[in-house]
């Protein structure tokens, strides 16, 4: 049975290395994540956010712009998920002495 | 065995009340009080510099209680509620997410999309007004992690 796990890691592994050869290497202009405009002739979000997340807020960090400004719907519903969290630990957990 | 684990360890309903009291080891509790200012300062420095830097206001928020909950360990529950009273927790975990929204909502009643900080009713230039803009619902982000990571603990602790 230990063989047959180590035996599966190993398979997982060589299949892991097999897709990682084929990935575009860091920075490449062609991979579809750095274009300007995609496949399907529209453009990127993530290019509209590279150029203009400082002009925009003055802010260094662009993924601070786009947490907090572009997506800032997104986040205001992970703090509302956090505060519902705590609100579900205390309905289930807290004991009235 | 059975008879022996059955007399020491209480039930699991049961809280265990020597993680109410203060610990007896003099160390912990001069190591604790001096490093726990430092992981809150850490801590707002994680959170101001989120513009600059990797950080924000999860991170931040969870430095914060993390400093509050080594004071909770080591000095006991009763001592350390003047930091954080436990009744304040979850109201200021409401208050902080209420900051987020509420922020979104005067931008959305004074003419702008929600969360569009250029329209909020500060004088400042539109390009500051969102820098200033993300810096303050991070602070409701702060907040709310942080009393929420608290309460959680307190939950748990029962008191």
């Amino acid at each position: 049975m230990k063989a047959l796990q180590y035996l599966s890691l190993a398979a997982f592994l060589a299949i892991l290395f097999a897709v990682m050869v084929d990935l575009p290497p860091r920075g490449d202009l062609q991979a579809p994540a750095q274009k300007v405009v995609n496949e399907a002739g529209t453009p990127v979000a993530g290019t509209y956010y590279i150029q203009n997340a400082y002009k925009d807020a003055k802010t260094p960090n662009m993924v601070t712009v786009i947490l907090a400004d572009y997506r800032g719907f997104d986040t205001m519903g992970e703090t509302i998920v956090v505060f519902t969290g705590g609100l579900a630990c205390f309905f289930l957990l807290r004991r009235r002495p | 065995m059975s008879a022996y684990r059955k007399e020491t360890t209480p039930p699991p309903y049961c809280i265990d009340e020597r993680m109410k009291i203060p610990t007896e080891s003099p160390v912990l509790h001069v190591a604790s009080r001096g490093i726990a200012p430092v992981i809150m300062l850490i801590g707002l420095y994680v959170f101001f510099h989120g513009h600059y830097s990797p950080g924000g206001g999860f991170q931040g928020g969870v430095l914060l209680a993390a400093g509050v909950l080594l004071l909770r360990m080591t000095l006991g529950v009763t001592q350390s509620q003047k930091l954080m009273p436990t009744t304040l927790t979850l109201k200021l975990s409401a208050v902080g997410a209420l900051i987020f929204a509420g922020t979104g909502l005067v931008a959305l009643l004074c003419g702008g999309n929600f969360l569009d900080y250029h329209f909020l009713p500060v004088w400042f230039e539109p390009v500051y007004l969102r820098y200033y803009g993300i810096l303050f619902i991070e602070v409701g982000v702060t907040i709310t992690v942080m009393t929420t990571l608290i309460a959680i603990y307190d939950d748990l602790l029962g008191c």
